[in-house]
Order: C-alpha cells, then structure tokens, then sequence
C-alpha cells in the first residue's frame, strides 16, 4: 500500500478511476446502438495521431484527438447513410489507422516503448499537466452523458422515433461520435488503443446482466468500472504488472462472476419456486 | 373542425430510382381517423412515412399544420408509432423510461423532465393499460404489450395527430382491444389519426375513412370498403395459413 505515497502512483490511480467512471457513461450508448467496438476503430485511428505527432514534435496527445475525431465522424457519417458496404469501409479506416501509426512512429525518433505505452498503456507515466487534461476531459464526458441522457437514450433506442419527435438526430450522433474520440484519446494513456474498448464495453455488459433499467445500467456499468480501474491499479502496484491490462482483467473477472452468480440463482430459483403453469394470451381464432 | 394537419399533393417516392408512390394526393383534416389499406408492398407504409419526412419525396409536395415539411418543426403536434420496436443492442430500458421518451417532442433535449412530464407519462401508461407494467424491461412483454409501449410513447407527447404503422400487425385480441379503447379515446378528445393497417379488426368502428394504396396510388378514396368474398361471412375468423401442411418427404410415414 505504502507504494501509493508516490506522487506518480496517486495520478496513475485518480487518472484511472477517471476513466474507470467515464468510458462505461459513454460506452452504454455505443453498446445500446450496436457500436461496441467502435472505440477499437477510433482507436486504431488515433494511433495515426500519436504517429503524426511523435513525428512533428508536437503533444501526441493532442493529435491523436484530432485524429480520433477525424475518424469517429467519418464513421458516424459511414454509419448514417448506411450501406451495405459500411464495414468495409470501417475495416479499411481500421487497419489504415493502425498501420499509418506503426509507420508514422518508425519514422519519428521514437522508440518502440514509446509506441507500447500508446498500444498499452503506461498509467505510471502520467505528468500532473496529463492528470489535469485527464480529470476535465473526463469531468465533461461525464456531465454531458448524465445531462444528455433522454435524448441520447432517445437516439441510441430508436433513431427514427427520434428524428419525428424533432430531436437535433444528426448533432446527437455526431456528439456521441466526438465523445468517442475523446474518450479514447484521454484512456490511451491509461489502458491503450488496443485495450479501450474493454473499458467502455464490458462494464456494460456486465451490468445488463442483472439490471432491469437503462438509468440503473448506467449507474451499474459506471460503478463497476470505478471498480475495476481502482482495483486494477491496487492490483498493478502490488503484483508489479501491467496496469492497463491488470484493469481490463479485472473488468472481464467481474463479469465473469456476476455471469456465473446470475445463472447460479436462476437456476437455484427455478428448483425452489414452483413454477407457475405459463398463461397463454388469449386464443384469437377457434380452431376446430 | 375543417383545417388540413396533413396534405399531400402529387406526392412521388421512388427507392434507387424504382418507384414505389407514384403520384398520390391526400388531405387530412382535423378530428378524421383515416386507414390507409392496401396489400403488402402496396406503398402505404412508404406513405406515411414520406409524410413524416423519414423518407424523402423526389416530386410533390407534403404540407403538415399549414406548413412545408421542410420547415415544420412542431413536432410535439404529432405522435409516431412505428411498427415494432427495434431490438437494440440489448441494454434494458424500463417501459417508464421508453414512454418517457414521447416527452422529449415538448421538452426539448436539455431540460430535465419535470411533474408534468411524469404526469403525462403516468396518464400515457395508464391509457394502453400498462400502468402495472412501468418498471418491468420491455424485453420481457409479449408482442402486443410492446405496440402498446410504444403507443403509450406517442401518447405521452400529447399530440394532436397520430401516425400509426400496423399498430395491429400480430397483435394479440387483447392488446387490440385495449388499443382501439384507446385510439377512441383519443379521437374523443378531438385528435385527429393517420393509420396505416392490412386489416382493421376491432378498429374498424373508429375509422372514420378509408384510402386504398395500390400500386403506388390511391385506387379507393372515402368509406371503409366492406370485405368481399369468404372475408364478408359473418362469422369469418381470418386466419391466414402461416405454414401449410407438411408435405410428404422422406421422414413421414
């Protein structure tokens, strides 16, 4: 415990939980529109930011949340008009982020820890300036999904019941798209491109498990991602492993259990309830 | 009582460039309940949703409260419900909180929802006989149960026009009756109703026009026309064969 007395390993833990509480705020709405891995694309695309940036000498940070957005509204704008050639055109921006950032980096004076932290994560690196990018970035995240969360849920459940009740569809879109982006770029540094997904996505599935409501799913989902980050980062400080990824295991464990629990007390119920004969609705037609 | 809520005035719509409304002309006047009818791919669902603008018209005109449809933006006047509900992507959401959506026509996206707001929702429930069911997970009610979710949803709005696709499509006895008490109701209160159906069934005392699409115009413009054929008898259940008898094969003795 006493490693936590360490100014680093205080940023790597409040930049964690930061992150821990915002990805499943946003990721809910990912998830409820089918775009779970949409955080994996927009990654792969920031990757090409961090690339960019390591090369021009300016904050990869901050380059990687142009890309990022540059790429998140390229796939909303894909994904809006809606061709059957939508994934393919997501694969191509996918693997064309991916590579372009492998290839921007090897060009630049970097090294390859310097890309592993970007693929990984490198919590343990967060300067207090990171810290403060984190904390803002993730407080508005965290704001604009609660405030926004009639229309967004609106949006994200039933897109044309949306656009007849005269909701700004399209602004709506485009902000959970920016939000994306964003999100990605802040938890980069926590868990990296290839791990953000897990943090927006699996605190979700977990929760809608067990919850009845979207409001609780939230609740829940943002809960156990604050678990998950805190306890991942303890894990990470005590066992010497890798953070990001001590993180996103910890995620998946929970959802494991709740997983087994759930399926162990339906079971358990069924055998201690009598179960009531189902009522049929009513016949429509007699057939003789 | 005579103002025009919806007009349609030749009226084309074409999916990648195959027509499918061809020139259809259509008014709609405050306090009527009209049943657009006609055979599956007919185009009457394309129709009502050109008048709702989720489809757009490559020639005419649609005209909604004395406005062009383009710059209508009263859309708390009017309440949608689709034919079913989309799957998602599987998060819960509570029938509260589908119905709570109807709200957001009136609201706004950024103010918080208020005692009117619940009010209105509770009245909404409380119409398509739901009220016992406002915390369950749609997902958990029958078919019939979530068209009256979403019927509920529109209702919420408080609007004065209804647009209904199939709201009866594979609907169970009950869930129709509590359906057509409710679209009564409405109608009572001076709404006005454009609906879209393959066969009218306990709605068809409600209705106070009909419009058959076919083919992409409208073939019949005034009363409900009544069945012909075996649909006349009296007592006619219609049951459509939804699968016909097993034909001899290999594993039939």
């Amino acid at each position: 415990m006493e490693l936590f007395q360490y100014p680093y390993m205080q940023r790597a833990l409040i930049g964690a939980l930061v992150i821990g509480l915002a990805a499943p705020a946003l990721g809910i709405y990912l998830v409820q529109r089918r775009l779970a891995l949409i955080g994996d694309g927009v990654g792969h695309v920031a990757l090409t930011g961090v690339g960019a940036g390591l090369l021009l000498n300016r904050s990869p940070v901050l380059v990687a949340v142009i890309a990022a957005t540059i790429g998140a509204i390229a796939i909303e704008i894909v994904r809006a008009r809606g061709r059957t050639s939508g994934d393919l055109a997501l694969a191509l921006l996918f693997y064309g982020g991916i590579a372009g950032g492998v290839l921007l980096v090897g060009l630049s004076d970097a090294t390859s820890a310097n890309l592993n932290a970007y693929l990984f994560g490198s919590l343990t690196t967060i300067s207090p300036a990171d810290l403060i990018t984190i904390a803002l970035l993730g407080a508005a995240i965290l704001v604009t999904m609660i405030a926004l969360r009639p229309a967004l849920f609106a949006v994200s459940h039933d897109e044309e019941y949306a656009r007849v009740s005269g909701l700004p569809v399209r602004t709506l879109n485009l902000l959970i798209a920016v939000a994306t982006a964003v999100t990605v770029t802040i938890a980069m540094r926590a868990v990296g491109v290839l791990l953000i997904s897990a943090l927006m996505v699996v605190p979700v599935a977990t929760a809608q498990q067990v919850t009845r409501g979207f409001r609780s799913t939230m609740a829940a989902a943002m809960a156990l991602g604050f678990f998950a980050a805190g306890s991942g980062v303890w894990v990470a400080a005590t066992a010497d492993t890798a953070p990001g990824a001590s993180v996103v295991l910890v995620a998946i464990a929970s959802f494991l259990v709740v997983a087994v629990a759930g399926a162990v007390w339906r079971a358990v119920r069924r055998r201690t309830t009598p179960t009531a004969a189902p009522t049929p609705e009513p016949h429509e037609v007699v057939l003789s | 009582m005579t103002s025009p809520v919806i007009t349609v005035e030749h009226g084309v719509v074409g999916y990648d460039g195959r027509p499918v409304l061809r020139d259809i002309s259509l008014t709609v006047t405050a306090g009527e309940v009209v049943a657009i009818l006609g055979a599956n791919g007919s185009g009457k669902s394309t129709l009502i949703r050109a008048v709702l603008g989720l489809v757009p018209i490559s020639a005419g005109s649609v005209t909604l409260f004395d406005r062009p449809l383009r710059r209508f933006r009263q859309w708390a006047r009017i309440g949608y419900v689709p034919q079913r509900l989309g799957a998602g992507g599987g998060v819960p959401a509570t029938v509260r909180e589908v119905v709570a959506s109807g709200r957001l026509a009136r609201r706004g996206v950024l103010r918080p929802p208020g005692r009117a707001d619940r009010s209105a929702v509770d009245a909404a429930l409380g119409a398509v006989g739901l009220a016992d069911r406002a915390g369950d997970p749609v997902s958990t009610l029958s078919g019939g149960q979530q068209q009256r979710t979403l019927i509920a949803r529109a209702l919420a709005g408080q609007p004065e026009l209804l647009v209904l696709d199939e709201p009866t499509a594979g609907v169970d006895a009950a869930s129709q009756e509590a359906f057509a008490g409710a679209l009564r109701d409405f109608v009572g209160d001076g709404g006005t109703v454009l609906l879209v159906a393959h066969e009218l069934g306990p709605l068809r005392p409600v209705i106070s026009r009909a419009v058959v699409v076919h083919e992409g115009r409208i073939a019949h413009d005034g009363a409900v026309p009544d069945p012909a054929g075996h649909h006349a008898e009296p007592d006619h259940d219609h049951v459509h064969p939804h699968c016909y008898d097993e034909p001899a094969g290999l594993w039939s003795n």
